[in-house]
């Protein structure tokens, strides 16, 4: 055999197993989402371009899509300001310090979340204790913001990591020079450092917005997309429609159309992430 | 002092909520409407019970199966890709990160209907499957990225030496390669410890339910037993936090990999 094709087949179970579980259902999906496909009934058959028809037309889409839009922008927002303060006070920090800010990414987002539901908990719970009178699961104004604060104390060490290793990539001697030209640090910090970063920001933003795009975890566990569906972002909608309605056709639609918007934002952001080349 | 206020500042934010959860599963279940516990009990750990040790035995059996599989499957392709010509070999790194971006929900209804068809629905072994999802895609670039960084004249010299590419990568590359093998399986072992879409949606049996889902669907019959939960978020918890400690160093040169590298 030559080197070659050894070589081919040293990466074929590789090939065979992401093409088999993630391609493959991918591919699946879209098939499914042009049937009306009702698993208890045993019922399949194919209705072409109508269930994105009803897509269009269906307002519970549309409050998912602008409940994800708003879920992601405030969230990563949030995670990036938070991340970028936790990152410079790491540049000085021992290996404890790093520790535990590390804990909460490790930490479990179903236990994560379940821990902030008894925080939350409207008679003793420790946000209740501390300033009683939000309530902050039970109106749906506010649970978003809950869901939003829950994702904040989950990731931001994960962006606060990336940004530090981009901190550390910034040579010493730039920022000495800046000094030495009389910059006070705010200045250095926001005309020599930030611009230096944007790299590792833009990289952040990449990683953490499709994260949160595809948010399931801590809203399921929190709220299942309540109160009055104010929560119900497009993962969890996709999900209740497939696996409560047992609605293979229309949930599949669902999640093709949560694919599409995840892979936008992909684009959007490696165009900008590439025309800094 | 301006610094340590904020240190303060973050790490009550980040470590907190963590302290109040493990007072809260040593606290009398019938005090927990007072402000403070005046005794503290173990009974909340005690009440756990089989069913939440069966489901830690579950994560763990899922965890270790995933590590071993995206090991194995991961290793050789990432070697294949550092290190050997094939066509296909930027696109397979390439798709491999695009894959790890593919939200799980668009994969989960077609997957459960094979698994179904084919028998392993329900079961620990067909969770195994689909966490490779995002667990190989990981164990891809990170070992890639170590191999790329070894010479090439390595592997020049066992081709010289009379080694096959396979003889090369077994023999010479993978008794190198144990410290991105090691950051890579601390790393799946986590995500898949912490996996819950999955898992909710194809395990059936209470039984056999991981550590995240027996934590989501926790319930009490009348009350919800918050002692209980966190006496299970703190058993859910600890070892990570034991890992974490342990391995920080390489979880965020392993998170960070990507980032660096640009």
């Amino acid at each position: 055999m030559n080197a070659r094709r050894q070589a081919a087949a040293l990466a074929a179970p590789a090939v065979a197993v992401l093409g088999g579980i993630a391609v493959a259902p991918v591919l699946a999906a879209v098939w499914l989402s042009l049937h009306r496909s009702i698993l208890i009934f045993h019922e399949q058959r194919w209705v072409g371009l109508a269930n994105f028809r009803f897509l269009l037309g269906d307002a519970r889409f549309g409050s998912a899509v602008s409940t994800t839009a708003y879920f992601t922008a405030v969230a990563v927002s949030a995670e990036l300001a938070l991340g970028l303060l936790v990152a410079v006070l790491l540049q000085r920090g021992g290996g404890l310090f790093r520790a535990a800010v590390l804990l909460p990414w490790a930490v479990p987002t179903a236990v994560s979340a379940r821990m902030w539901a008894w925080l939350f908990n409207p008679d003793y719970g420790l946000l209740h204790r501390i300033a009683p009178g939000i309530d902050w699961l039970g109106s749906p104004r506010m649970a978003l913001h809950a869901a939003i604060l829950v994702d904040v104390w989950k990731t931001t060490p994960f962006v606060a990591l990336l940004l530090l290793a981009g901190l550390q990539a910034i040579p010493e001697e730039v920022l000495k020079a800046a000094r030495v030209d009389g910059a006070r640090p705010a200045r250095v910090f926001f005309s020599v450092t930030l611009p230096l970063l944007r790299p590792a920001i833009l990289l952040a933003l990449l990683f953490r917005s499709l994260d949160a795009f595809r948010v399931f975890d801590a809203i399921y566990v929190l709220t299942e997309g309540g109160p009055a569906n104010a929560t119900e972002t497009l993962s969890i909608y996709a999900y209740k429609t497939l696996m409560r309605s047992g609605d293979f056709g229309y949930g599949s639609t669902l999640s093709v159309a949560t694919f599409a918007c995840v892979l936008a934002l992909g684009l959007v952001w490696l165009r900008v992430l590439g025309r800094r080349r | 002092m301006k610094r340590a206020l904020a240190v303060a500042a973050v790490l009550s934010f980040f470590l907190g909520p963590l302290a109040w959860q493990a007072l809260t599963s040593i606290w009398p279940e019938a005090e927990l409407t007072r402000p403070l516990p005046r005794s503290l009990t173990l009974s909340s750990y005690a009440g756990l019970g089989g069913t939440f040790a069966r489901a830690v035995l579950s994560s763990l059996v899922v965890a270790a199966g995933t590590t071993a599989v995206s090991l194995a499957v991961g290793a050789s392709a990432a070697f294949a890709i550092a290190k050997l010509d094939f066509p296909g070999r930027r696109l397979l790194l390439g798709g491999a990160l695009a894959i790890s971006m593919f939200p799980p929900i668009a994969t989960v209804g077609p997957l459960y209907l094979v698994l179904r068809a084919v028998g392993l629905r329900d079961s620990l072994a067909g969770l195994v499957l689909p966490y490779t999802t995002f667990a190989l895609p990981l164990t891809l670039w990170l070992l890639t990225s170590f191999f790329q960084e070894l010479p090439d004249e390595l592997y020049r010299a066992a081709r010289v030496d009379g080694c096959t590419p396979w003889q090369a990568f077994l023999h010479v590359f993978l008794p190198l390669s144990w410290p991105a093998l090691a950051t890579s399986a601390i790393l799946v072992f986590i995500f898949s410890w912490n996996e819950l879409l999955y898992a909710l949606t194809f395990l059936s049996t209470p039984t056999k339910r991981t550590v995240p889902v027996a934590i989501a669907l926790f319930a009490g019959e009348h009350v919800e037993p918050w002692g209980q939960i966190a006496a299970a978020s703190v058993v859910a918890t600890l070892p990570l936090a034991i890992l974490t400690l342990l391995f920080q160093r390489r979880i965020v040169s392993g998170l960070t990999a990507g980032a660096v590298k640009e």
